[in-house]
């Protein structure tokens, strides 16, 4: 598709915009929301404008990777248990107003001069749109030679995970007491 | 390559042809199941509305739209009517990566029967079903029903648990293919074998156990029988739409058919060699004649599925999770070792 050069980082910072304003509306939506059950759409969202700035860094298979995972399955998992315990509003208590006025402005100012001087001293530079590589074979070979010691451990630690899981919800005392009183 | 302007108006009709055949298709789906589940069960089905019964699904969209559109006062509003909406869109998503022929010329445009060709067009279409689960928890939940949450949850955790072996199943054909792209697996199953026999991954691949491994979790997925106990009507009431009626009702119903459709479409492209088969003809014919044989594979599953809905039992939901977990998944693990074993001491 032949694209004028003029107006491609016009999309590209269009673009990151758009799914960066969604994100960060997400994130905001999640702390205003009372009921978790918004907070948690509210992170599904975030996670999916995300996906969006992976494809725009041109990293398809993470962003694929990235919708499956953590928006389709990780956050329905969330949701079941907000849904299951029958979670309710939070109240809203005991909050100070001065706190409200003064704290979240200077977070911002905070967060952006901290931004603002990590990126002055880091010395990168702005990414093109799809600057990384993002084909599966690429990341399949990376997985599999330059970081395949991470991968391993990080295998083994689920599977601690899952046994720690797994115990934690057998509860061996318990069924022991039940069948001595029986 | 074309003009952007060109692009756009080309990729708008042709998601304007791809909605409109979707959505007859889907209608027409639910007058097919509702004949043959007939006639499984010696009756006639629809005869009545039309020549066999083939404006049913009109006289049935009427009724949708007319009838009165209750909202209960109890449920809670936003996700209630937002449930529907994402199943739906979930489901008609899918359709923009699906190929359904090769390359044609039209007016001068050269362009592919597909709205897409994304590299990564199997892996939109698993990250859209991940995202349909949404649709069936919130509707569950919102409805502020006990029957309707018990049934939203086990839809959800049911589709969660066999997503994970329809993945892994799709895995032996992509090794065997190299590549994400529904096109490019398409077209590695050109060809013939011994002479006569398609290169399709089901034979030559031998994806077969693959197959039914994606058949049963497909099953799943849609919620259809044997597995459709979050709609069973003698458990749980009518599971997660009890509460929904009219259009929102319908929308579900056409989000599970659409599902359907997309699930078949998939297991045509990836196991039944797509839209390969006898070409022959002047031009005009040699565009449509691949379009006939993806629809006749399509028509083929759906035919199954619906066979399989009016002859076996449900599954008890325990059941269910038991085979999904204990025996779909490592079966599927095992066939992609094995597809992975033989594809390295091939080549």
């Amino acid at each position: 598709m032949e694209v004028h050069s003029g107006i491609e980082p016009m999309i590209h910072l269009t673009l990151f915009l758009l799914f960066g304003g969604i994100c960060v509306a997400g994130a905001v939506n999640l702390l205003a929301q009372r009921h978790p059950i918004n907070s948690a759409l509210s992170l599904v969202v975030v996670m999916g404008s995300l996906a969006g700035e992976y494809l725009l860094l041109g990293a398809e298979f993470v962003a694929a990777i990235q919708v499956i995972i953590y928006a389709g399955a990780i956050m329905v998992l969330f949701v079941f248990v907000i849904m299951l315990l029958n979670a309710g509003e939070e109240e809203r208590t005991g909050g100070s107003r001065v706190a409200l006025l003064f704290g979240v402005p200077g977070m911002l100012i905070g967060t952006v001069l901290m931004a603002w001087v990590l990126l002055e001293r880091s010395g990168t530079q702005a990414v093109s749109m799809g600057a990384l590589p993002g084909a599966p074979k690429t990341i399949g070979w990376l997985l599999f030679h330059d970081f395949l010691l991470p991968f391993e451990v990080t295998s083994v630690l689920v599977l601690i995970a899952i046994m720690g899981a797994v115990v934690l919800a057998s509860h061996p005392e318990s069924v022991q007491q039940r069948n001595k009183e029986r | 390559m074309l003009s952007i302007e060109t692009f756009v108006i080309v990729s708008v009709i042709k998601i304007v042809i791809a909605l409109f055949v979707l959505l007859t298709a889907v209608a027409y789906t639910v007058w097919l199941e509702r004949k043959v589940v007939g006639h499984i069960q010696n009756r006639w089905g629809p005869t009545r509305v039309g020549p066999f019964g083939l404006l049913q699904p009109l006289a049935d969209g009427i009724k949708f739209l007319f009838k009165e559109d209750l909202t209960p006062p109890h449920v809670y509003k936003p996700l209630y009517i937002a449930a529907p909406m994402i199943a739906l869109v979930c489901a008609l998503t899918s359709i923009s990566v699906i190929p359904v022929g090769n390359w044609v010329t039209v007016a001068g445009v050269h362009t592919p029967l597909q709205i897409t060709d994304l590299n990564i067009g199997l892996l939109l279409i698993l990250g859209i079903t991940s995202m349909g689960v949404y649709g069936v928890a919130l509707a569950g939940w919102s409805s502020n029903n006990k029957y309707s949450l018990l049934g939203g949850l086990r839809a959800s955790a049911q589709m969660v648990s066999y997503e994970v072996s329809l993945g892994l199943s799709l895995v032996g054909v992509l090794i065997l293919a190299g590549s994400f792209s529904l096109r490019d697996i398409v077209e590695a199953q050109g060809g013939h074998f011994w002479g006569f026999i398609p290169k399709w991954n089901i034979f030559y691949g031998g994806q077969i156990i693959a197959f039914f491994i994606y058949l049963i979790s497909a099953y799943a997925e849609t919620n259809r029988v044997p597995f459709d106990l979050p709609e069973a009507e003698s458990e749980l009431v009518a599971g997660y739409h009890t509460e929904y009626s009219a259009m929102k009702f319908a929308m579900f119903f056409m989000a599970e058919y659409a599902n359907m459709i997309t699930v078949a479409c998939v297991a045509s492209l990836l196991f039944l060699g797509g839209w390969h088969g006898p070409v022959f003809g002047p031009p005009i014919l040699q565009a449509i004649l691949p379009i006939f044989w993806f629809v006749l594979r399509v028509f083929g599953f759906l035919f199954v599925y619906i066979w399989v809905r009016g002859t076996l039992p449900r599954f008890r939901y325990d059941q269910l999770m038991a085979f999904g977990w204990k025996f779909l998944l490592p079966l599927a693990i095992a066939n992609l070792v094995i597809t992975a074993l033989v594809v390295t001491l091939r080549s």
